[in-house]
């Protein structure tokens, strides 16, 4: 109870100790811009509840007189304090509405061309990320998103099958991705670090690992990193991540891309720099080689539901499999 | 009200049902009707509460895997669909179709087979998503079921089906409902009773009403017309055939906003009683509290985009959406100062029904704001879809709707039974509920601003949630345990209570005049009425004869003057609405699966309706032509 105490206090009444998942700690300027704004509500809404609550409290347990008689209030006083009551509640919800609007106004108002466009397509329950570079080229990435640090970027949100909603709360409010049509979402980071995003429209079996890591760098790694994501993937080297290699190039191509080589399937992430990433299956489990092992030979029992099938491989090939893998920087 | 002693004999023997089986299929008993309503309902929300707190076991440690997605997934579709549609509405009606007659001082509904068939239909309702889920096809896609997630493509077998069918039944059900409290409350009112000298219960249950009628046929239409996407591959919702899903999600919440008020005006309703009754004056500002009710019934219908402002809709329409659902904060505040008003300025006594009262105010204040919250289209951004909204929903769903109910249930009971509830569990029930809850939904509004999603069976480690869903976890078992005394109080206080004869608080209205438990023509006499508070006035009740004794007969009066127009015949007991309700369940059933069930069963139907509106009097001057 103490450490509830302890955390709520410091959650609610202090930014920037709200973890990478969470509006109390914005790190960019559409997530400050709500922050601003529940601090204002909470602050508002706050006065008014305790208020109520005292008004109630006296209206229990004020002296009475003993029987009842003339001194009594009368109902036009109660009249005129139900017309103070109504002002006041005009006037408190004048001040929340426009500071609303105000608000919204900054989240949306039509920007200067934004530095850079980034489309992210939801699937079920993966995302898919394509930038676009300088050159005009589609660069395909999955489940990780960098942003550079003080720009704007314009994410172009839609979805593959169902509804889902694209949600980095330390960066901004979530918007939905929805089948049909294209939202914009503009992001501008302040705080350079990495954050959590998550899907935040229900989407079916795996709704709960549906996350996103999101990486926050200065301009010049970020622009590094997108040329390194651009290139397609490094020869494998050594005799087992060949014979790796070959095993991917069987039933795992059918499904993934990785760039370079012979495999190019659309249904599930591309994987060409599949090792440089922080996690595998939307957040399910840390990037490693043990934790590609797993999720190859037991995606169902770690992702129930999950697209990615249990593919059957003699031990030694699952093994060369995953050493390739790592090698997807 | 005492009766001459030949008047009760002959009033028995008119309208007492058929003895055993025979009586309990056919009764048209208003009281009988509403009193299924309530078990059946009750027994739903221990079964749903049960769900919930299975959901919290899950959620009280991260990692968790005890449950797998699929089984948490039905549970939280199954606890939302029943509290909402078969907990939480048809306990409104229930108490409307129970109470309106009685506050009316007439002996029946207007339309007495219609509320049989409502309660069939909707226990029909009932038995298709529980049996279902017995089957295992229970419905795993939420309380809202969103295409294209709820679409063919992605939902194969028949769990939506189970789903939108649940719907239709509960719906068709509401509607018949709220005809038959709308026609009752504006023809039947005792003479005197103009509009103007309407107790806010009545003004509640016919907004309430009203509200069902214009809001249910959106969701019927929209229900049916997943169905036929579903069925017969029409392209509703289904943007690869030129359909839209958002469509969807404008006709949902079209009535599922309307929705949420026609489940708290009711409660507003009990709490005007309540605090009338128990602040031993009459309620202060009963006008300012009748056109709150009546604004917030109009509003309601223009902000149901609140739910959806993170679909990307145009911005400048969304702030309108906003202005709109924050200005509900005017009408819902005149009320509360009304209510605190008249406490203040009365003598309170703190009984259970208004203690209840009490934690209603605590409570459901903090949901009105945090409606005030999310109703910010900007920062709804951040809030929508989280555990804040969970708690925000709950706040005023529980706090705002079922404390109330439960002060209802305390305030009528003796009325129902003839006994009070004892006094000392109902304190404890009270202190573990409103405690238990409290403690329980409170940490979720600082989880959604954590970040946690709302419908997730797990979640990781180390994102600071585990302590506050823990407490959260707690919360729920010690409200369920405080639910448990309280079921416990009303079972043991009805075979053991105190016997409280017909007006133990000294109650204002009409319902208090009859005796308790009340007997099936409730008052001997037809009241009348001269003021909002009947039963306070010095003197007698006033009453007035001329209805026959030896045949079911009611008077209808005038709907502004309550000006008594003619005598009307209240319809008999009936096998029919139950013969109606199996042949609307049996279409509905069949149409999971095939489209020509509509077309099939609209024969059996027409059967039923036929020997249900048989004419059973003889002509208008048949027995003079025969003498």
């Amino acid at each position: 109870m103490k450490r509830l105490l302890r955390v709520s206090l410091l959650c609610v009444f202090v930014s920037g100790c709200g973890g990478i998942q969470s509006p109390l700690a914005p790190a960019g300027d559409q997530a400050a811009a709500l922050h601003g704004l529940l601090l204002l509500m909470v602050a508002v809404c706050g006065v008014i509840y305790l208020l109520v609550l005292g008004g109630l409290a006296w209206s229990l347990w004020r002296r009475r007189p003993a029987a009842a008689g003339d001194n009594e209030p009368s109902d036009a006083a109660l009249g005129r304090g139900l017309g103070v009551t109504a002002g006041v509640i005009v006037a408190g919800l004048t001040v929340l509405i426009v500071g609303s609007f105000l608000a919204d106004r900054a989240l949306f108002a039509t920007r200067a061309q934004p530095a850079m466009e980034v489309r992210v397509t939801g699937h079920q329950w993966w995302w898919r990320i394509e930038y676009r570079d300088a050159a005009g080229r589609w660069i395909e990435t999955a489940n990780e998103l960098h942003l550079p640090l003080g720009r704007t970027t314009r994410v172009l949100l839609g979805s593959a099958d169902v509804i889902h909603s694209f949600w980095v709360p330390n960066v901004a409010g979530k918007i939905d991705m929805i089948p049909g049509r294209r939202n914009l979402l503009d992001l501008t980071p302040r705080r350079a670090g990495w954050y959590r995003g998550q899907c935040a429209e229900f989407c079916g079996a795996q709704h709960a690992h549906m996350a996103l890591d999101v990486k926050v760098e200065d301009a010049t790694t970020f622009d590094s990193w997108l040329a390194e994501q651009g290139r397609p993937a490094a020869a494998p080297a050594g005799p087992r991540a060949a014979q790796g290699a070959a095993v991917f190039a069987g039933p795992c191509g059918i499904c993934h891309a990785v760039r370079g080589t012979p495999a190019a399937g659309r249904a599930g992430p591309d994987l060409t720099h599949l090792a440089s990433r922080r996690s595998i299956a939307a957040g399910t489990l840390p990037m490693s080689r043990g934790g590609l092992q797993g999720w190859i030979a037991q995606p169902q029992a770690l992702k129930p539901g999950t697209s990615m099938p249990a593919v059957p491989l003699r031990p030694a090939d699952a093994d060369a499999l995953s050493s390739y893998l790592t090698t997807l920087r | 009200m005492i009766a001459d002693l030949e008047r009760v004999p002959q009033l028995d023997a008119t309208w007492r049902d058929a003895p055993g089986l025979w009586g309990f299929l056919t009764t048209v008993d208003h009281k009988r009707i509403a009193a299924r309503y309530v078990v059946t309902a009750l027994l739903l929300m221990f079964l749903a509460g049960m769900l919930a707190l299975d959901m919290r076991w899950q959620l009280s440690t991260a990692e968790n895997t005890r449950m797998g997605p699929q089984l948490y997934n039905e549970s939280f579709s199954l606890h939302g669909s029943t509290m909402l549609f078969l907990v939480s509405v048809p306990l409104m009606e229930a108490m409307a179709l129970w109470l309106v007659p009685l506050m009316l001082g007439t002996r029946n509904m207007a339309f007495p087979r219609l509320g049989a068939f409502s309660f069939w239909l909707y226990l029909g309702g009932v038995l298709t998503l529980w049996l279902a889920h017995a089957a295992d096809v229970t419905p795993d896609l939420g309380w809202f079921e969103y295409p294209p997630l709820s679409g063919p493509a992605y939902s194969p077998g028949h769990r939506a089906d189970i789903w939108a069918q649940m719907i239709t039944f509960t719906e068709v059900a509401a509607l018949a409902a709220s005809v038959n409290v709308a026609a009752t409350i504006l023809k039947m009112r005792p003479p005197g009773m103009t509009l103007a000298r309407m107790p806010v219960f009545l003004w509640a249950m016919l907004i309430a009403s009203i509200m069902t009628i214009l809001s249910m046929p959106a969701i019927m239409l929209v229900t049916s017309m997943l169905i036929a996407d579903r069925l017969v591959s029409t392209h509703f919702f289904s943007p690869a055939g030129g359909g839209d899903a958002l469509l969807f999600q404008h006709l949902f919440w079209f009535f599922g906003h309307p929705e949420v008020y026609i489940i708290f005006i009711p409660a507003t309703g009990f709490v005007s009683a309540i605090v009338e009754t128990f602040s031993r004056r009459p309620l202060f500002g009963h006008n300012a509290i009748v056109l709150s009710i009546m604004a917030i019934g109009a509003l309601a219908f223009g902000l149901w985009v609140h739910h959806m402002f993170a679909v990307g809709l145009p911005r400048l329409g969304n702030d309108f959406y906003t202005a709109a659902s924050m200005a509900i904060a005017l009408p819902a505040g005149m009320q509360i100062f009304c209510w605190i008003a008249t406490i203040w300025s009365g003598r309170p006594r703190l009984d259970t029904p208004m203690l209840w009262v009490v934690g209603f105010l605590a409570t459901f204040v903090i949901g009105g704001l945090s409606g005030i919250m999310t109703a910010s289209a900007a920062l709804d951004l951040q809030l929508t879809d989280t555990y804040f909204v969970v708690a925000h929903f709950h706040y005023v769903l529980v706090g705002g709707a079922m404390f109330p109910l439960f002060g209802a249930f305390c305030y009528w009971y003796p009325k129902a039974t003839g006994r009070l509830l004892s006094e000392r569990l109902g304190r404890i029930a009270f202190w573990l509920i409103v405690g238990g809850f409290n403690l329980g939904f409170a940490p979720m509004h600082l989880l959604g601003l954590l970040g946690m999603p709302r419908r997730v069976y797990t979640y990781p480690a180390g994102l600071g949630w585990e302590t506050l869903n823990q407490v959260a976890t707690a919360g729920s078992a010690i409200a369920v345990a405080g639910g448990l005394v309280f079921v416990g109080n009303a079972l043991w206080s009805y075979w053991r209570g105190r016997v409280s004869g017909p007006d133990p608080w000294g109650g204002s209205t009409l319902e208090w005049a009859s005796a308790s438990p009340t007997p099936a023509w409730n008052l001997p006499y037809t009241p009348r009425v001269d003021s909002l508070t009947p039963m306070w006035r010095d003197g007698p009740l006033r009453v007035m004869e001329g209805l026959a004794l030896d045949r079911r007969e009611v008077l209808v009066t005038s709907v502004a003057d309550a000006a008594p127009l003619y005598r009307q015949k209240s319809a008999p007991p009936s096998i029919a609405p139950l013969l109606a309700a199996l042949a609307t369940t049996a279409m509905f059933i069949g149409s999971i699966f095939t489209p020509w069930a509509i077309v099939a069963g609209a024969l059996p139907i027409g059967a039923a309706l036929t020997a249900w509106f048989w004419p059973t009097r003889p002509r208008a001057g048949a027995a003079e032509a025969k003498a």
